[in-house]
């Protein structure tokens, strides 16, 4: 087996590590990529309204 | 120092000035700390490679309680002082704190399942920090269920005050009851009992998730204060249209 299989194979454990890693990388990048989103969004709706007020 | 932050426009300037710095700061520390975890740190002599769960395991706990003592915290000060930023600060660090708490759960399950042999167990560790999801879920649900916004952060305010008791249940729960989850190893009486090759990578990566918070935080509380912002606009200009009062200094929610 190769360095890089022998160690992807995680001793038999890669079954729950990578999961395990998976699973933190999802939801931490997901939250970070929301969170991102949502700013960038109120920005532009901020400057919508101060650049036009009165067309709402 | 707080009080002077705790100013919306103050707030604005500084964390628009840090995030991009604590931005590349999280980036770096997270990269370091999976390559310790994954590449540099030693397998343990008893579990193996499973161990290097750990290092994303351990620290969605502590960010867990870390994130609720802040939500509680918040809550208080905007309960006694009635802080507009106290409130927006604990409002937008509660989802975090609850995605931290999933992490916490879905890892520690997938590290169970080879190490003890279960997925779960219905013991005072695990129900306890599942408890402290729900108490998330319930602040975040309470908190957009009143259709006046601050009755709302009022209730998820005793609510998330009231959950604080949960926090010394889930850290001494492995004392106090029996359980398959191991004991305090890092954070008790004569140190810690984890060899230095696996507690840097572990502090490192725990450095990194609270990097990660601040910046996500930063971002969550800037998009809310301009969300507050553009409503006022919004609300501000039929009242303009339709009255066409006698010119006069802007209407105070236009500041």
């Amino acid at each position: 087996m190769s360095a890089v299989a022998s160690w992807a194979a995680m001793g038999g454990y890669a079954a729950f590590v990578w999961p395990a890693y998976g699973v933190a990388l999802a939801v931490l990048g997901g939250m970070t990529w929301q969170a991102w989103r949502r700013y960038r969004a109120s920005l532009r709706e901020l400057a919508r309204l101060q650049a036009a007020p009165d067309r709402r | 120092m707080l009080t002077r932050l705790a100013n919306p426009a103050r707030f604005m300037r500084l964390s628009g000035a840090a995030m991009p710095w604590l931005g590349a700061a999280a980036a770096i520390v997270l990269a370091l700390g999976l390559y310790l975890a994954l590449l540099v740190a030693p397998p343990d002599y008893q579990q193996g490679e499973s161990v290097r769960i750990m290092f994303v395991h351990v620290p969605a706990a502590w960010l867990a309680l870390l994130v609720y003592l802040l939500v509680a915290l918040a809550s208080a000060v905007a309960l006694v002082w009635r802080h507009p930023l106290a409130e927006i600060a604990a409002q937008q660090a509660a989802p975090l704190g609850a995605a931290f708490t999933l992490v916490c759960l879905v890892t520690g399950s997938l590290w169970g399942k080879p190490m003890w042999g279960t997925w779960w167990v219905w013991d005072a560790r695990l129900t306890s920090v599942l408890v402290l999801f729900f108490l998330y879920l319930g602040y975040i649900a309470l908190v957009n269920a009143f259709d006046d916004p601050g009755r709302g952060a009022r209730a998820g305010s005793v609510l998330a005050l009231v959950g604080v008791v949960n926090l010394p249940i889930i850290k001494f729960s492995v004392d106090w009851w029996n359980t398959l989850h191991q004991p305090a190893s890092v954070f008790r009486m004569g140190g810690p009992t984890i060899a230095a090759s696996m507690l840097v990578p572990l502090f490192v990566m725990a450095l990194g998730y609270m990097l990660l918070f601040a910046v996500l935080l930063m971002l969550r509380m800037r998009a809310a204060l301009n969300e507050r912002k553009a409503r006022a606009l919004r609300l501000a200009v039929p009242e303009r249209q339709a009255a066409a009062p006698p010119p006069r200094a802007a209407s105070p929610v236009l500041r």
